[in-house]
């Protein structure tokens, strides 16, 4: 693999690091709809402490504390990503100001959420020779660097290269194989890639910022981290992530995320429909869908008159009626719509073949009423809404389901997942493809 | 009536136009107050701008000013100045001494021990010091300092009380009880009235002689004084030559004897020189040569003892 992937992926994970020892870190999620930022001071003791039940490392997330939270609306993104660069880093400017004075602490190291991008999953497997009869990480590295590489198209980045499964010698579902005895060894490797200017300008964001990119995950991983039990990310689980203008999903099966995708649609389009299906202003409609919006239509919905203004209307008294009933007919079917985008999505991934079949529902449009009963029948499985893991000191606002990528951030910082760059690779296998792919992090640090 | 023509409709007034929405300014801070807030948030730059520069500057400052002498001068003769202004007040002066208690040679011997050249502040007056001076000359056993009012320091004085005469050498020297030396006079004749005392060590002795003394009250008129000697007894001098001597132990109940001996049997009025009491069992008289001739002559028709 690239030398240069290696060195700037590298860079960052030490940068992480940094931080970590240091004791803070922030993360920024730069979503649709908001902007939000966290501050978490890191207990580095009980970062490092094995767990009882012998899973490794500590989750993590008990040794975080949040000292620091903010929230703005998000301003210059549109699809996830970055359209106005200004004016995103006004917001990031405010997000982060605004943490810092709350925490009274100086932050360098950001985490950032990437949302769009239009991330593509591809499973890679590469198999090697055990060298020396027992496997060690330059094994791994061997393995990983034998992966032959899809090909993802042109301005397309590889963001996550996670070996997820391992073999060793017709043993499969091996989560460690350091250390174990074997011949061959073969990797299952989940590689996401996100669009090129997607994520390069994330990066230049942060940079004038004044920051130091510690990371960069994709949302719908930070969202499952945060919005799936323990449990439900061993035995194969989905989150899907409602956001404002994108829905991502993604699939965990063994602690691992196998597979991410995201649908182009979210919660502003609902709004947006409200708009035009009662000509009434987008402010109006996004506050009437808020307020009032659901998805499941009753008798009592009928005479429930809800009040609109008409767009252009300048006159208080111009105002209309409508029924809640009807304001139901304009929600669902788009609901349904991503819905069932949602599901295509999870058809493509095979997510049926999983031992379990577990769909968490999470971000800021999972909130709408009767989301649950509509998701279940659609998805044909079992649904919950999912909130953000409780991380000490989190205040109240950021326990609600729109702050899962939030919050999943976190959780990401106190315990990166192994990526391939994590191991040392040998030099001479260097697919060009993947090296040409990441120039974008030689260009940026 | 109702007119017949209908009246047309008048439109309503037409109502103000809302007021446009508020456009509520961005709250992100510009990039220079966002960068000044966070080198804020560093920890060296807060506590150099809270601690250490406001330090630098009024420390640099103060330490330029006192550098220069004049200003220094300057400081000096201010508080100077001050402090004189309080020294001088009218309340603070001492125009002269008021000395009680003592007779008029220690009031001039007390004042030259005192050595204040008046007028002069009470600040600059140490009393203590005052004190110990005039404590220091041997006639005062006590003074009591004080500036009372009026402007005037006030020394009360209680003189030492002479008790007896001694004779040290040429000189003469009045004691206290204590044998503690008070002054020099010039003749015995000035203090007739106290007892005179000499030899080696009478001056230590000085309480036992005026018990002595005030026993010896009834032959007070032929006394002449008390001899110390040995440094360990007395030895009591009348007139006529006459001299009792006692012994170091219960030299009291010895003299107490001779009294009462005495004013039984007139036995100082006798022809004998000396009195001896020095062996406890009996007295010792030492005859004159011619009481002894007397005595042996009347002893032949009648013989008589020696003893009374």
């Amino acid at each position: 693999m690239s030398s240069r992937l290696f060195e700037s992926q590298r860079y960052m994970r030490d940068r992480l690091r940094s931080a970590l020892r240091r004791g803070v870190v922030g993360v920024i999620d730069i979503g649709s709809s908001k902007i939000s930022c966290l501050i978490l001071k890191v207990d580095v003791e009980r970062l490092d402490a094995h767990r009882a039940d012998g899973l490794g490392a500590q989750g993590g997330l008990d040794a975080l504390r949040a000292i620091g939270f903010s929230s703005t609306r998000s301003r210059g993104v549109s699809m996830g990503e970055i359209a106005v660069m200004d004016e995103t880093e006004r917001g990031i400017r405010t997000v982060l100001a605004q943490a810092q004075k709350h925490a009274n602490q100086r932050v360098d190291q950001v985490i950032v959420s990437i949302a769009g991008g239009q991330p593509r999953s591809y499973g890679v497997s590469g198999e090697v020779g055990v060298a020396n009869g027992e496997v060690s990480a330059m094994d791994i590295g061997a393995a990983l660097a034998a992966c032959d590489m899809p090909s993802f198209g042109e301005g397309r980045d590889v963001i996550h290269a996670q070996p997820v499964n391992f073999t060793l010698d017709h043993r499969t579902g091996l989560a460690d194989p350091r250390g174990q005895v074997g011949a061959r060894l073969s990797v299952d490797m989940h590689m996401l890639t996100v669009s090129h200017a997607a994520i390069r300008n994330i990066a230049h964001v942060v940079k004038r910022c004044d920051l130091d990119l510690a990371g960069v995950a994709v949302s719908p991983y930070a969202s499952g981290l945060s919005a799936l039990v323990e449990d439900e990310m061993e035995l194969g689980a989905a989150c899907v992530d409602m956001g404002a203008e994108t829905t991502s999903v993604s699939v965990f099966l063994k602690r691992h995320m196998i597979f991410a995708d995201m649908v182009r649609l979210g919660g502003q389009h609902i709004t947006q429909d409200i708009a035009q299906a009662f000509a009434a202003p987008v402010e109006d409609a996004e506050r009437t869908k808020t307020l009032h919006g659901e998805l499941q239509a009753t008798g009592m919905d009928d005479r429930e008159m809800l009040e609109l203004r008409r767009i252009g209307a300048d006159r208080e008294y111009e105002r209309r009626q409508i029924s809640r009933t009807e304001l139901i007919g304009v929600i669902r079917p788009r609901v349904e719509e991503i819905l069932e985008d949602v599901r295509a999505s999870l058809d493509a991934a095979g997510f049926e073949y999983l031992p379990s079949q577990r769909v968490v529902l999470t971000g800021g449009t999972s909130q709408m009423p009767g989301m649950e009963d509509l998701a279940s029948r659609i998805l044909g499985r079992q649904v919950r809404i999912g909130r953000p893991l409780r991380i000490q000191g989190l205040p109240l606002p950021a326990t609600a389901a729109p702050f899962s990528a939030t919050v999943g951030l976190a959780a990401y910082a106190a315990r990166p997942q192994d990526e391939c760059w994590d191991f040392d690779l040998p030099a001479r296998h260097g697919p060009l493809r993947l090296r040409r792919a990441m120039r974008w992090f030689k260009e940026n640090w | 009536m109702q007119p017949l023509i209908a009246e047309r409709d008048t439109p309503p007034p037409a109502p103000a136009p809302a007021p446009a929405p508020k456009v509520k300014r961005d709250p992100a801070p510009s990039r220079i107050r966002y960068r000044l807030g966070r080198l804020w948030l560093r920890p060296w730059v807060r506590a150099a701008v809270r601690i250490w520069i406001p330090t630098l500057v009024l420390g640099g400052t103060g330490w330029l000013l006192f550098s220069q002498p004049e200003t220094r001068a300057a400081i000096d003769s201010v508080y100077a100045k001050a402090v004189d202004a309080v020294r001088e007040r009218r309340e603070f002066r001492l125009v002269g001494m008021s000395i009680t208690g003592a007779s008029e040679p220690l009031k001039a011997q007390i004042a030259e021990a005192v050595g204040v050249a008046f007028p002069v502040s009470s600040l600059d007056l140490d009393l203590g010091q005052v004190r110990e001076r005039v404590e220091a000359l041997a006639a005062v056993r006590e003074a009591r300092v004080s500036v009372v009012g009026e402007n005037v320091l006030s020394l009360n004085v209680i003189e030492q009380q002479p008790a007896a005469i001694l004779r040290d050498g040429a000189d003469l020297v009045l004691l206290d009880t204590e044998g503690h030396r008070i002054a020099q006079i010039a003749e015995r004749g000035v203090r007739a009235d106290l007892p005179l005392l000499l030899g080696t060590g009478a001056e230590r002795s000085v309480p036992e002689a005026l018990a002595l003394l005030r026993i010896a009250r009834p032959i007070v008129g032929r006394l002449r004084g008390f001899v110390r000697v040995g440094e360990r007894r007395w030895d009591i001098v009348l007139d006529r030559g006459q001299r009792i001597m006692l012994p170091e132990k219960g030299a009291l109940s010895a003299l107490e004897r001779v009294i009462a001996l005495q004013q039984a049997e007139d036995l100082l009025s006798r022809d004998a020189t000396r009195i001896d009491l020095r062996d406890g069992d009996r007295p010792v008289l030492r005859l004159t040569p011619y009481a002894i001739g007397e005595m042996t002559r009347q002893r032949e028709p009648e013989p008589q003892g020696e003893e009374t």
